[in-house]
């Protein structure tokens, strides 16, 4: 069965045509053939039955009951003719042309009651008739019936019979053959008619799985193999339409982030445009009032960072950031990037020299200042930045002494607002910061990956091509 | 009012900048006039590019010192402004944007603003921007290059280093504030190869948070001013990879 199984369906129902017709031809010309070789055989044996009756009638009257040599020759002629060969048999003598030993015991005894029996033998590669018969003798006052002892034994060829009968078979032979064959091309144009239709669903459904969803088949005829097409064609509809749909509901669900982020911006701008004057103020105001004052402001810094990492967040989801490359020391704008970021001091720095490499150092920034604000924040010093690199790319470490990161925490470090767990509760950042650090690192066709020191601590790490355009 | 013109009596007086803003946004202008007005700035904020140029031509550039100029505008957009206030003059222009608009950056820039600040912005920031744009235009800040007399000839240019004036073959360039100056810091050191972020720190006082374009766009816009064939320049030539040098001739 499993066999049967791992063929294919092609081959699955050539077989299954081929079965199915050996199976009628052999039933159709196999019974034909039986039904006309009996038929034929019956008949010629009939004929050969009635011929040597015939024959025997024609030696009456007979001369003698008791028939010397020469007598019995004669009979046997007569009755054998000139196809056959027989012989006559009287009182143990036998005489003619014919081996008495061909007759069975069983005929001999069916001919000693005085019927006319036979036997079909098999002489050599022919078939032949052996007929047999007592002479009878009739009285002629009392019209008596009596057994003559003269027994004649005739065998007759049935060749012509059998040739008939052979040609049948051949013929027989023959159309079932050609049947075969006429049923094989039959089953082949089946099976491509099945096939062939079969093949465009696979494809069509190959290709609607590798995202082409405009995908559909022609529906071509009634049957059931149309039926499939169209179901598969409903089904891509409904699966396209709900794709779609599903699509813009992504699509407005961040248009609306970006919208949202775009609104908040202007009157960030001019609660941010006066913190300053506020924050000058602060000293001047009753202590709560400063206190409040003060509490304003540092939110509004944050609600600030966190309406620009949106949008920023909504236009790598948009794809509009692009890069501004530049070619840079690595080493010296990574320097600069501490040193304007106020972390010179708190940062033990491990840079290589003489390192150029293509990229956009406000990204590179943004980057970096993630990295070593997290570990500034989140980990323990001695906070370290190490940059090493060849031909082959840039390599950025940033790592901490810290009680490093949680393992189930690895995988999700760089997921839009993810915490760290309650512990952390609000951070300083949005958020947004690490999967801003990766966009960005990918944007470069960089890889950035977090990870825990064999020796304790949290560390990231920012590979980077020498030039983005090798990486693409 | 009379507090205004106190304010912008004692601006005078104390040399501190007179500042033309231009923003649509009632909140975002009243932020910054109540900011800036706070640092010492005599401050005219209109909410629209045809009321600020309409106050630049009845009072004339020299009552303004600096322009700070939203892109987003009712009417008349930014970019337009900023080209017709590059054509009343050589005033310093930092114009606000919306942040993450790259491409309103490079077209503010191209549309000839010297500076460009991402909203929100910080008052303090601001302030520093309009310094550096204004240092800019101040002869005691330019690089003079040493032992080096007031006035060099560069090919057919002459750049007059106190005069601050430049001219082509006898004929006058006009310059503005932002590419007079990258044009002094290159010409300073002929034949020396000088980074972006050398510029943007020299130029634009930004070192390496600086945008690179500003030096990219500025460069452009003075190439079209001075160059012959702006596409094929001499003088101020692209080393690529590493940046920008002045000559050789």
């Amino acid at each position: 069965m499993r066999s049967w199984l791992t063929l294919g369906l092609h081959a699955r129902l050539l077989l299954a045509f081929a079965l199915l017709n050996v199976v009628i031809a052999t039933a159709v010309a196999g019974i034909g053939y039986v039904r006309a070789r009996d038929a034929i055989v019956q008949r010629a044996q009939d004929n050969a039955v009635i011929e040597t009756a015939n024959r025997m009638e024609k030696l009456f009257p007979l001369a003698t009951r008791t028939p010397d040599n020469a007598a019995l020759m004669a009979i046997a002629g007569e009755v054998s003719g000139r196809e056959g060969s027989g012989f006559a048999e009287s009182g143990g003598r036998t005489a003619g042309t014919l081996r008495p030993d061909v007759v069975t015991t069983r005929l001999r005894a069916e001919v000693a009651t005085g019927r006319i029996a036979w036997q079909r033998l098999s002489v050599g590669n022919a078939t032949q008739l052996l007929i047999g018969s007592q002479l009878l003798l009739v009285d002629e006052a009392s019209r008596d019936v009596s057994p003559s002892g003269i027994e004649v034994y005739v065998l007759r060829p049935l060749d012509d019979e059998i040739e008939v009968v052979d040609s049948l078979a051949w013929d027989a032979w023959l159309t079932g053959g050609a049947g075969l064959m006429l049923a094989m091309l039959l089953a082949l144009v089946a099976a491509r008619s099945v096939l062939v239709p079969v093949r465009r669903l696979r494809v069509a459904a190959q290709r609607f799985g590798e995202g082409d969803l405009d995908t559909r088949l022609s529906v071509r005829g009634r049957d059931e193999l149309a039926a499939v097409a169209e179901t598969f064609n409903r089904t891509a509809e409904s699966l396209q339409r709900h794709v779609a749909e599903l699509r813009r509901m992504e699509a407005d669900a961040r248009r609306f982030v970006a919208d949202v982020s775009h609104e908040l911006r202007t009157p960030l701008a001019a609660m941010t445009a006066v913190t300053d004057l506020l924050d000058d103020e602060v000293a001047t105001l009753p202590p709560l009032a400063g206190q409040a004052v003060s509490l304003v402001i540092g939110e509004t810094q944050k609600l600030t960072r966190l309406v620009n990492d949106l949008i920023e967040v909504t236009r790598f989801d948009a794809g509009a950031a692009g890069l501004a490359l530049d070619e840079v020391d690595v080493a010296e704008a990574l320097r600069a990037i501490l040193l304007v970021r106020g972390f010179t001091d708190e940062v033990t720095a491990d840079l290589v020299e003489g390192l150029r490499a293509q990229l956009d150092p406000r990204r590179l920034d943004v980057i970096v200042a993630n990295l070593v604000g997290n570990a500034l924040r989140h980990g323990e010093p001695p906070v370290t930045i190490r940059l090493t690199g060849g031909p082959g790319g840039l390599v950025i470490e940033v790592t901490d002494a810290g009680p490093g990161l949680d393992r189930k925490v690895v995988p999700h470090v760089f997921d839009r607002f993810f915490k760290a767990g309650p512990a952390r509760g609000r951070s300083e950042g949005s958020g947004l910061g690490l999967a801003i650090a990766w966009e960005n690192a990918r944007l470069h066709g960089g890889t950035l990956v977090a990870a825990n020191r064999p020796d304790g601590g949290a560390s990231f790490t920012l590979r980077l091509s020498l030039s983005p355009g090798d990486a693409r | 009012m009379l507090d205004e013109q106190v304010r912008r009596a004692v601006a005078r007086m104390m040399d501190m900048p007179r500042v033309l803003l231009i923003e649509d946004d009632e909140g975002v202008r009243e932020g910054l006039r109540i900011a800036l007005s706070h640092q010492g700035h005599a401050v005219d904020a209109t909410g629209t590019g045809e009321d600020g140029l309409a106050l630049l031509t009845t009072r004339g550039t020299a009552a303004v010192d600096v322009v700070v100029l939203d892109l987003m505008l009712p009417g008349m957009d930014g970019f337009e402004v900023c080209r017709r206030i590059r054509a009343l003059g050589d005033l310093p222009i930092i114009m606000l944007t919306a942040r993450g608009d790259d491409i309103d950056v490079v077209a503010g820039l191209e549309a000839g603003a010297d500076d460009y600040m991402v909203k929100p912005a910080r008052a303090r920031v601001l302030e520093a921007r309009i310094r550096a744009v204004l240092r800019r235009v101040r002869s005691d800040q330019v690089p003079s290059g040493a032992a080096r007399t007031a006035v060099e000839h560069q090919g057919d240019l002459c750049i007059d280093r106190h005069a601050l004036a430049v001219t082509k073959r006898g004929q006058p360039v006009s310059l503005a504030p932002t590419e007079l100056r990258l044009l002094l810091e290159l010409s300073a050191s002929p034949g020396r190869v000088l980074s972006r972020q050398q510029l943007l720190e020299s130029v634009w006082d930004q070192g390496y948070l600086g945008d690179s374009r500003l030096v990219d766009a500025c460069v452009q816009r003075l190439r079209s001013k001075i160059e012959d064939d702006p596409a094929v320049p001499t003088h101020v030539q692209t080393v690529r990879g590493f940046g920008y040098r002045f000559g050789p001739l």
